[in-house]
């Protein structure tokens, strides 16, 4: 074989490669973005989703002793009830949006390996009532921390 | 009335990089000095107009003027002085003001030092940086106005985003930035050398260390995020293939193919084509990257502001690439190469096959960055790739990478005899080998681990079998050893420098490695006097405290570790900012060089009772940074002006 033709060779074999671990890459970890609507729909066992939505008031479990961390995730037409195993992050509260990576259970709940929240550099004009919330936090941590 | 003077000021140096573009490219079109000479003045104005608006907002800043939209947004009456001043560059209309500031700085001193050199291609080279600094100036004027009113002017800002109170963000984006408008350069004068038609080697000499400086400012940018993602971040990793990391990384593995692929073109006149198109591709990724992270095309946990900057960013992008690409297909037949391929097995195929990876990784990144576009447009359904898609891909690419980092630059160039080859390679390959079967006797079951430890000792000995060599060379002449060896990284800085920023990626691929292979970390809740153990150390929950700070107040868990002896107490909170919605985690660690333990405190009970930790141990991470120094000493090495050239 000449040397163009080993290059070209060459070529194509690293182009093949690489096609391959890109397909089996993508194959492998593709997340599906999914509304819960959309995951009630039709939800697959094992597959991976990506949930978001809005934890709904009042569905809020957190059992710190056993780490256990259960709500429900609402797009305002269908709920998800969702469980995960540790802390929930620091942008996570009732009434907020949330996004979680995990898969469905057969059990008949999202089990979440990932709790997202967004961060943001926005302007966001201060909230009264977090506003309240804040210094009365302060005065719980004052009076009674230590 | 600051508003208005930093309004009128941004319009005027708009208007004149505008004058200035048009002036230096008919100048050069026609010869006429007088023109390019007015170019250079306006050049200057504009120069003046940016750093005396960037001196403006950080004096709003500085004297809390919160009647400015932009200062009101991101400081308040308790930011810290120091804050207050990188506060300009923490949200998007200072990061445009930053990066236009640094692209006229990067004008001025391409008129100081190309003027009288390159009197060809510099009235080209000028008029499009002039260019490209309109477009900045424009965005600014229109799409993210730093300058904008607040009314009423409240009596306090909102304060800066609480995770960017840290040295680590007032360097990274200044270092990021630096990096990116660096490559402009390169990129102008790839213009001028198509406009102009001297497509040789002029263009890439002249900018060849304009080049190693764009590259070293990215690599410090990458970096410092890294850092600061591990310190402040509080996932107690450092990379997470985010888009936002992604959009950063694709200019860096493309600028990186282009560092080595001039070396082929300057030593065998081939690639000419390929060099062009790699610096096009690499200024294109640094655009392509800002309009990725401020567009909101694809969701990223970093959520920058969005708004219609995306679209001028992506409507910049789509001229820059037309103009660039109509021009090389313009010059297609000056392109051709005129060197040839020798060998399979020479330097030449060795750097080239060093480029089709490296461009093979930035495709890979942009490929798993853009899928959730892709997938939607295709199939109507969103679908991402995560981390594992990442790492899957990249592991084989960056390990070859490093492979060749070992054979590129010691290989003959043309044709490697085998008496060549076993030369240089012999012992660097007999030495991976027994480092492989070292780290397999210690206990290293992962073979990744163990395949990436093998190579990095080869390399690592073609590095020291080169050195030995050349200073055995000298000592040969008479040298003395110390002498010998300065004078090797002195009269040969490009080389040697080159070395040092190979040795810097080895140290960060051993602590790459390292942290993925051997990390554990644990979860638990503690109560009071309570303890919990991870990898031989021991964490005893001691309670929780309270203090107030300027801008925000703190709960501080008090944790005494040990491992067989007291390390002291580590003390990790949790920040509450009043504008804030949510308490921010405060890491606290202890840095080793086998490892750091690292712990987050979660959630806690308020009456100081009980507190929920995550700890990690993370292995070797320490490398990456102590490689990181490694690396830009190297770079900074190589930026030196070449003795050679001078002596």
């Amino acid at each position: 074989m000449n040397r163009r033709g080993k290059f070209i060779v060459g070529g194509a074999v690293i182009a093949a490669a690489l096609a391959y671990m890109i397909y089996a890459g993508v194959t492998q970890s593709a997340v599906y973005f999914v509304t819960p609507a959309e995951l009630r729909a039709a939800a697959m066992p094992g597959k991976a989703y990506r949930l978001g939505g809005m934890v709904v008031p009042g569905s809020l479990k957190w059992n710190p002793h056993a780490l256990d961390l259960s709500f429900t995730l609402s797009d305002g037409t269908a709920t998800v009830p969702v469980r995960h195993k540790g802390t929930p992050p620091d942008l996570f509260g009732e009434g907020r949006g949330a996004v979680v990576e995990g898969s469905w259970s057969s059990e008949g709940y999202f089990r979440a390996s990932l709790i997202m929240a967004k961060h943001s550099e926005e302007y966001k004009a201060p909230h009264d009532k977090n506003q309240a919330g804040y210094q009365e936090l302060i005065k719980t941590l004052k009076g009674e921390g230590r | 009335m600051t508003a208005d003077v930093g309004f009128g000021m941004t319009i005027v140096a708009l208007v004149l990089a505008l004058y200035g573009g048009v002036v230096a490219a008919v100048g050069a079109r026609t010869g006429r000095a007088a023109l390019v000479e007015s170019a250079q003045h306006a050049a200057l104005g504009v120069f003046t107009l940016v750093t005396a608006c960037f001196a403006l907002l950080a004096y709003a800043f500085l004297t809390f003027d919160f009647s400015i939209r932009y200062v009101a947004s991101n400081t308040n009456l308790g930011t810290p002085f120091y804050y207050r001043i990188t506060g300009v560059w923490g949200a998007l209309e200072g990061s445009i003001i930053l990066w236009a500031w640094m692209l006229a700085l990067y004008t001025l001193i391409l008129i100081v030092r190309h003027r009288e050199g390159a009197r060809e291609l510099y009235p080209w080279a000028l008029a499009t940086m002039l260019g490209i600094l309109a477009f900045f100036l424009l965005v600014m004027s229109v799409a993210a106005p730093p300058f904008q009113r607040q009314l009423p002017v409240p009596a306090n800002g909102r304060g800066l985003n609480p995770l960017l109170e840290d040295t680590g963000m007032i360097t990274h984006p200044v270092a990021l930035y630096l990096g990116f408008t660096g490559f402009t350069v390169p990129f102008a004068f790839a213009m001028a050398a198509l406009a102009t038609g001297r497509v040789g080697d002029t263009w890439l000499v002249l900018t060849r260390r304009w080049t190693i400086v764009a590259w070293y400012f990215l690599s410090l940018g990458l970096l410092i995020g890294g850092w600061w993602s591990y310190h402040v971040l509080g996932w107690g990793g450092y990379w997470a293939w985010d888009p936002v990391e992604n959009a950063a990384f694709m200019p860096w593995l493309t600028g990186t193919a282009f560092l080595h692929s001039v070396m082929i073109q300057e030593r065998r006149r081939m690639l000419k084509l390929w060099n062009i198109v790699l610096v096009i591709l690499t200024f294109g990724l640094t655009l392509f990257g800002t309009f990725l992270t401020r567009s909101g095309v694809i969701a990223s946990v970093h959520a920058f502001t969005q708004g219609s900057i995306g679209m001028l960013f992506l409507g910049f992008l789509a001229l820059v690439m037309l103009t660039a690409l109509g021009l090389v297909a313009w010059r297609w037949d000056a392109l051709r190469s005129q060197g040839n391929l020798d060998s399979v097995v020479s330097r030449e195929s060795a750097f080239l096959l060093n480029n089709v990876l490296l461009v093979a990784a930035a495709f890979t990144v942009f490929f798993g960055t853009v899928f959730p576009l892709l997938s939607e447009a295709v199939r109507g359904v969103k679908v991402s790739v995560g981390a594992p898609f990442f790492n899957q891909v990249n592991v084989p690419l960056f390990l070859s990478l490093i492979f060749l980092m070992g054979v590129g630059p010691l290989i003959a160039w043309r044709r490697a005899s085998l008496e060549n080859l076993k030369r240089n390679f012999l012992w660097p390959v007999v030495l991976g080998i027994v480092a492989a079967a070292i780290a397999f006797a210690l206990g290293v079951r992962s073979a990744l681990a163990a395949l990436t430890f093998a190579t990095t000792v080869f390399v690592a000995a073609t590095i020291a079998v080169d050195v030995v060599r050349a200073t055995r060379a000298r000592l040969r002449v008479g040298e003395r050893l110390l002498p010998a060896v300065g004078g090797l990284l002195r009269r040969h800085n490009r080389r040697y420098g080159g070395f040092v920023v190979h040795l810097g990626i080895l140290i960060i691929a051993l602590g790459v490695t390292g942290s993925h292979a051997w990390s554990v970390q644990t979860e638990t809740t503690l109560k009071r006097g309570e303890s919990t153990e991870l990898a031989g150390y021991r964490l005893r929950f001691e309670g929780l405290s309270a203090a107030e700070e300027s801008n925000h107040f703190k709960v501080v868990g008090a944790f005494t570790v040990t491992n067989g002896r007291a390390l002291g107490t580590l003390q990790p909170a949790k920040k509450f900012y009043p504008q804030e919605q949510a308490p921010i985690a405060y890491v606290d660690y202890r840095l080793g060089l086998k490892e750091d333990i690292y712990v987050v405190l979660g959630d806690f009970a308020r009456d100081g009772s009980q507190a929920t930790i995550k700890v990690q141990v993370n292995r070797l991470v320490s490398w990456i940074w102590i490689g990181g120094v490694v690396l830009t000493l190297g770079a900074l090495l190589a930026i030196l002006p070449d003795r050679r050239e001078t002596a």
